[in-house]
């Protein structure tokens, strides 16, 4: 087990030694919080109670969907694992005495940490100092939000985990990566909260797994979810974990046992 | 299409054994099957007891592997933070560890760029950071494919006393792969050759010499200018390929002997000096390689002195590889 926790330190150090790229991130992430968020402000002025949300909470939404945007990576940049397969460099990971998936679920697991530690709080401070922001003021929604962030990042590693491994068959993952951007992007509810879907096609998105990077800890964060409603969430989070990664290890067995390792 | 094609062989502990073979020859495959990160279509695999495929995990806490053209190593992170990485991974005792890390930053002189990322070291460097990586957890067995490449003489020598003391000290078996030929021919005691998928050879670096029609070359220098020696007929094959001045070269094959050619020289001929040249390791291993293409093109003329076959635990089929 410690070593798992030695390779989350790990991918936090290496992410902390590109401190500019941190900076132009939390910078870009925030401007476009401003823009998302008043996009949402015209958007719930002619449409007062949207979704269940009211102005303050779509600017809310706006602003901390922005500070999730790194440690989810949803689109940002792919695990490396499908470039490392794409150039062969995967055989010196196939030969350590370690779960090959719980080794790069660690890795992000430390990145995500240094992602949302270092670059994701400055879009929310920011938007909590130029407008009124709907923060949590009990604790338990504190925790039920970070337990929720954590189950989110799981989450978005299992998708781009599969993503990165379509490599070993596709010979390059960037394809599937741009697809699975585009799907995330939708369906996440980062275009539009999934509350403001309509009928079927509202019921249909939150039931995806890309509801739970973003819409899910948004509404908790926002506390939509209380009691029941609030395991219901993090159990619906959870399930896709668990159904995502063991998929995963289904397709890492299979990778392993009939696919070429590439290169010389 | 088949990359590597009814190869069998045995290594036993503590050996150093040179790997060679063209471009594209499957030594690299053969590398990999023996990991069992590839699963071979057909024959038969063990290393150290275990099957690599199968029980791919157990054998990586007993094998180390350096492919020379990638590294295992944390590109933005001092080598020192993967080396404590492998430490937590291979669970190698903290006493251990330190004596380990210690001797190899010695032998491998490593202590300059120990703290400094991986990203910013020199080519020779990450490959002295790669070796010491793959030996730290005290493996039974190392896999070298192509620890040299790329490294300036100096690099190379310390690397190859490294190998050299690491085999003596502590028994670990080294397969090698390699295009330098020096690398084979300070280290290896046993050489394998691949071509074209198949072994075409598999025993000393010295008996490689005497596979092909190699020469040996006497240097003679007389006491002045003489037209071409008159030399005897024993051995058979002996003539003189060059003539500058004084000095005369004559080539003859590796297999005989170069006594009676040297005792009728001097009989004949007022003689200042006598050298011997070996055939070239390059040339011999050229025409190895030439005549390897040609027959597994032909078809099943391969292998040379198959050690091991003996145990048919250890050998196989197509494909078949196996180290002990
Ligand atoms: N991933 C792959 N897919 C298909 N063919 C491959 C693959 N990797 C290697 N080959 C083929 O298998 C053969 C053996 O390749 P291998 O990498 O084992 O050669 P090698 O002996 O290591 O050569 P080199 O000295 O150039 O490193 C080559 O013909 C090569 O084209
Ligand atoms: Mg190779």
């Amino acid at each position: 087990m410690r070593v798992y926790v030695e390779v989350a330190l790990r991918g936090f150090r290496r992410h902390a030694t590109y401190r500019s790229a941190a900076v132009a991130g939390a910078f870009t992430n925030t401007m476009f919080g401003f823009i998302r968020a008043y996009v949402l402000i015209a958007l719930w002025q002619a449409r007062p109670q949207l979704g269940g949300y009211d102005v303050v909470d779509a600017v809310t939404f706006a602003f901390l969907t922005q500070t999730l945007i790194a440690p989810v990576a949803v689109f940002g940049a792919p695990l490396e694992l499908g470039e490392r397969v794409r150039t062969g460099d995967v055989a010196m990971d196939l030969q350590r005495p370690a779960d090959f998936q719980g080794w790069w679920l660690a890795a992000d697991l430390g990145r995500a940490l240094f992602a949302l530690g270092f670059r994701g709080v400055v879009p929310l401070a920011a938007g909590a100092l130029a407008f009124r922001l709907d923060l949590p003021t009990e604790p338990h929604v504190w925790l039920a939000f970070a337990v929720s962030t954590l189950l989110a990042v799981v989450v978005s590693f299992a998708l781009r985990y599969l993503v990165a491994l379509s490599a070993f068959w596709l010979l390059d993952d960037r394809g599937v990566h741009a697809i699975a951007g585009i799907a995330a992007m939708f369906f996440s509810g980062l275009l539009l909260p999934l509350v403001a879907f309509p009928g079927w096609l509202g019921a249909f998105a939150r039931a995806l797994p890309w509801a739970a990077i973003i819409q899910v800890p948004a509404d908790v964060f926002l506390g939509e979810h209380t009691g029941a409603g609030l395991a219901g969430a993090l159990g619906f989070q959870a399930a896709w974990a668990v159904i995502l990664l063991a998929l995963g290890r289904l397709v890492t067995a299979a990778a392993a046992g009939k696919v070429v390792v590439h290169g010389g | 299409m088949r990359a590597v094609d009814r190869i069998s062989f045995r290594i036993d502990s503590g050996e150093v054994v040179g790997y060679i073979g063209p471009n594209g020859a499957g030594k690299s495959t053969t590398v990999k099957m023996l990991t069992g990160i590839l699963t071979p279509s057909a024959g038969h695999i063990r290393v150290a007891g275990l099957n690599p495929v199968r029980q791919r995990v157990a054998l990586a806490r007993r094998i180390g592997v350096v492919f020379g053209q990638r590294t295992g190593l944390w590109w933005d992170l001092p080598l020192t933070d993967s080396f404590e990485l492998l430490r937590h991974l291979h669970r190698i005792p903290s006493a251990r560890y330190r004596e380990n890390l210690e001797l190899f930053t010695e032998l491998l002189d490593l202590g300059a760029f120990l703290h400094i990322p991986v990203r910013q070291l020199s080519l020779g460097q990450r490959m002295r950071g790669d070796l010491t990586a793959a030996l730290l957890h005290d493996p039974r067995i190392v896999y070298l494919d192509e620890p040299t490449i790329g490294l300036d003489v100096v690099s190379k020598a310390a690397v190859r006393s490294f190998l050299a003391e690491i085999n003596r000290e502590r028994g670990t078996t080294v397969l090698l792969t390699t295009h330098d030929l020096d690398d084979i021919e300070r280290l290896c005691g046993r050489v394998m050759v691949i071509a074209g998928g198949r072994l075409v050879y598999d025993g000393s670096v010295d008996g490689l010499r005497g596979r092909v029609n190699a020469e040996r070359t006497l240097v003679v220098d007389l006491a002045a200018p003489a037209p071409r020696l008159d030399l005897p007929a024993e051995p058979p094959g002996a003539r003189v390929i060059r003539v500058d001045g004084p000095r005369q070269w004559v080539a003859f094959p590796a297999t005989a002997s170069a006594a009676p050619l040297i005792t009728a020289i001097t009989a004949r001929h007022e003689v200042v000096d006598i050298s011997l040249r070996e055939p070239d390791i390059d040339e011999v291993v050229r025409r190895l390689y030439l005549g390897g293409l040609r027959s597994s093109a032909a078809a099943a003329s391969s292998v040379g002195d198959p050690s091991g076959t003996d145990d048919p635990s250890e050998t196989g089929g197509r494909s078949a590889t196996s180290a002990k």
